[in-house]
């Protein structure tokens, strides 16, 4: 056990051409899937907060449910629709970084909506009728209400951020775990771990841990940046 | 923000309001706006809020009618209300620093640029709070605050500024200073209307006094102005 302490220890000092490719693989995978996820969850979730349709109450329930999506299953419905006679087939994306990409924005998606619903009922109900007086819309109240709860929203964005990154079935359905062309942290630790490498598995255990750290802090540090120089 | 059409006087024709068959106010006729500030007065409940909204847009009338100038609609109207503009009794401070919160005023009606800062270096002057411009809004003090608002309202220069008891909160310097800015706008020629607690308030602010109870108007009478 000792000797596989030593050698994560090894790897991470060194920089381990294998080690940095995995991380640096994972790191850019579950950015954009943020990202893409976030273009089109924070415009649907403010969206759901100032608007009242026939069907609300029920998408709003959908939502929230669909923040515990089980992995397997968000990787068992890209795959379907990914593989080779699925309906997106012709695109080739399967087993590829943009499949862990999109099944990682799948998962996503619902925690920032949901999110970012909530965020934006609770200032829409201080705003309302101030916006509503200097002639806002409900439209142009959204892009506003949404920059009036960023730093609330960048905490989100980074739940957002950590469940893709901590996730291991899904990518590990849709990009199949190939050596240097899609195997991220988790897959690579299940799969070290079975093959009785733990000194890698461990290395990429540390830094796994080391940015889930780094993500909470960064979420504090906003949050109290947030309340020193706004006062909320 | 040039007005071509008055939107006075403000005209309420057997307005009622009434949410859940409950009526809280009216039925009510009043002109509004004939004079240069007009205060309303009552108890708590009586309804001074709730006259001020309706006038406003912000809500409906149940029954009767709001006529805004002899040519316009409702107030709920949006061309209505982007000539007024209204300042609550607990001021909403955007995220924002101060310039930012009176900025967004202007943008909402499409002023940018030279233009909007020029106005907004304007209003936050007639206010006394250009040097604190950059500050963040919600950091400052209550007295502060009211005048930020006064000054987000008044920078869209609206032909009628509703203010809901824009003092209630405040200590005795902060107060005159409201008042003070207050005095300021009417001056450049913006109609006040005003809902307070405080007769000796309404006497130094207003030449037209309104008193409500029990969501009915009372008494409409000339009021004779202290100076400040």
């Amino acid at each position: 056990m000792l000797d596989a302490f030593a050698g994560a220890a090894g790897l991470l000092l060194t920089g381990d051409p294998t080690l940095t490719h995995i991380v640096g693989l994972s790191l850019r995978v579950s950015l954009s899937a943020v990202l893409v996820a976030s273009v089109l969850a924070l415009p649907v979730g403010a969206a759901l907060a100032l608007f009242r349709f026939p069907g609300r109450t029920g998408v709003v329930v959908l939502l929230n449910a669909l923040m515990g999506l089980p992995p397997v299953v968000a990787g068992l419905i890209v795959y379907i629709l990914l593989s080779r006679a699925g309906p997106l087939g012709s695109l080739g994306l399967l087993f590829t970084p943009q499949a862990m990409v999109i099944v990682q924005s799948l998962l996503i998606f619902p925690i920032v909506a949901a999110l970012t619903r909530q965020m934006v009922s609770d200032l829409w109900v201080e705003y309302r009728e101030q916006l509503t007086s200097l002639g806002a819309s409900r439209v142009r109240a959204i892009p506003s209400l949404l920059w009036d709860a960023r730093f609330s929203l960048v905490t989100a964005l980074l739940a957002g951020f950590g469940r893709a990154v901590a996730e291991v079935g899904a990518v590990l359905i849709v990009g199949g775990n190939i050596d240097g062309v899609t195997r991220v942290m988790t897959t690579a630790i299940a799969l070290e771990t079975n093959k009785g490498n733990l000194s890698l598995a461990l290395a990429l255990g540390v830094i796994l841990m080391g940015l889930t750290l780094a993500v909470n802090a960064v979420a504090f540090a906003v949050g109290e940046f947030s309340r020193r120089r706004y006062g909320v | 923000m040039s007005i071509d059409r008055t939107i006075l006087p403000i005209e309420l024709q057997q307005v009622v309001f009434a949410p859940r068959d409950q009526v809280l106010l009216g039925p009510i006729n009043l002109t509004l706006g004939a004079h240069a500030r007009t205060v309303i007065m009552g108890a708590n409940g009586s309804g001074k809020s709730l006259l001020l909204r309706l006038c406003h847009g912000l809500i409906a009338p149940t029954s009767g009618v709001i006529r805004c100038g002899e040519q316009a609609g409702d107030p709920q109207t949006a061309c209505i209300r982007k000539r007024q503009a209204m300042v609550f009794q607990r001021p909403v401070m955007m995220r924002r620093s101060v310039r930012g919160n009176v900025l967004y005023a202007l943008r909402l009606r499409g002023v940018r640029g030279s233009r909007a800062e020029q106005l907004t270096q304007q209003a936050l002057a007639l206010v006394g709070l250009e040097a604190l411009a950059k500050r963040s809004a919600r950091v400052l003090s209550g007295g502060e605050q009211q005048r930020l608002a006064l000054a987000r309202a008044w920078v869209i220069r609206p032909e009628v500024l509703f203010l809901d008891e824009p003092t209630a909160s405040l200590d005795p310097d902060a107060t005159t200073a409201v008042e003070a800015a207050v005095q300021r706008f009417a001056e450049q020629g913006t109609r006040i209307i005003m809902t307070t607690h405080s007769t000796s308030q309404a006497r130094r602010i207003a030449d037209m006094g309104i008193w409500l109870d029990q969501g009915q108007v009372t008494q409409h009478d000339p009021l004779v102005r202290r100076t400040l």
